[in-house]
């Protein structure tokens, strides 16, 4: 299903995930959270850029578990455990803040 | 908890071409999850994966070399490079991407994960295995 963003219209695959990450821009995040009536915070967007980051290095969506150690390697302990990243994405941090970040579902995620 | 099993995958072809390197990656990636004793192993052609300076824009492919460095924090450090197949292509360890892993158990001091091995300690590699997926 397609998504308007700032007039733009950009097409997503069956789950929502943008079709062409190049697409992207900040506006996406704002109108899929609004979606799933969520306001997007600092933090939601420290984890959002960290996913823009990791895809850009690695090229690859990291797994949830992947996602947590590295999170917690760059911005602490207390940051970088699944309880504080579920409490920002409800639906999963690796799939929700994936999808806002216009990366693909992560690897491995059914 | 279920008994820990031996996996090697075994990477034979060049990374484009086929999709064989890319998959064998992905199915490396999804596995890494279940937590098992993984190694990976790179002869014939397959040891052209690991090069550095990969560029796909000529092919309109996209380079997936990256995605190889992600694998010490999937915990996937075993990387077995047959030393003849390298020598057979005019390669050496120089050649390839320098791929590492932090050991937990060591203060997460940064280690090789690529080890260079003979053809004969590539069999014996195989041959303590439990489950061998070859691509």
């Amino acid at each position: 299903m397609p998504i308007e963003v700032n007039g733009k219209t950009l097409e997503t695959d069956e789950e929502g995930y943008l079709s062409d990450l190049n697409q992207w821009e900040p506006g996406v995040a704002d109108v899929m959270s609004k979606e799933d009536d969520l306001v997007l915070t600092d933090e939601h967007w420290d984890i959002i850029n960290f996913l823009r980051e990791y895809y850009e290095e690695y090229q690859i969506a990291p797994a949830v578990r992947v996602l947590t150690k590295a999170v917690g390697k760059k911005m602490g302990k207390d940051k970088g455990n699944s309880k504080y990243l579920y409490s920002l994405f409800p639906y999963g941090p690796a799939k929700q803040a994936c999808r806002y970040a216009g990366l693909p579902k992560p690897t491995g995620c059914v | 908890m279920s008994e820990t099993k031996k996996f090697l995958y075994l990477n034979r072809k060049a990374p484009y071409g086929t999709i064989y390197a890319l998959e064998s990656l992905e199915v490396v990636l999804i596995g890494a999850a279940f937590e098992q004793d993984v190694s990976l192993a790179f002869v014939d052609d397959g040891v052209f994966q690991l090069t550095k300076g990969q560029n796909t824009k000529g092919i309109g492919m996209k380079d997936f070399s990256p995605t190889y460095r992600a694998l010490g924090d999937y915990d996937v450090n075993k990387l077995y490079v047959e030393k003849e197949s390298l020598e057979e292509r005019g390669l050496s360890l120089d050649d390839l991407m320098p791929l590492t892993y932090e050991d937990e158990d060591d203060d997460y001091a940064e280690k090789d994960s690529i080890r260079v091995v003979s053809r004969a300690e590539m069999a014996q590699i195989m041959d303590e295995q439990d489950v061998i997926l070859s691509f």
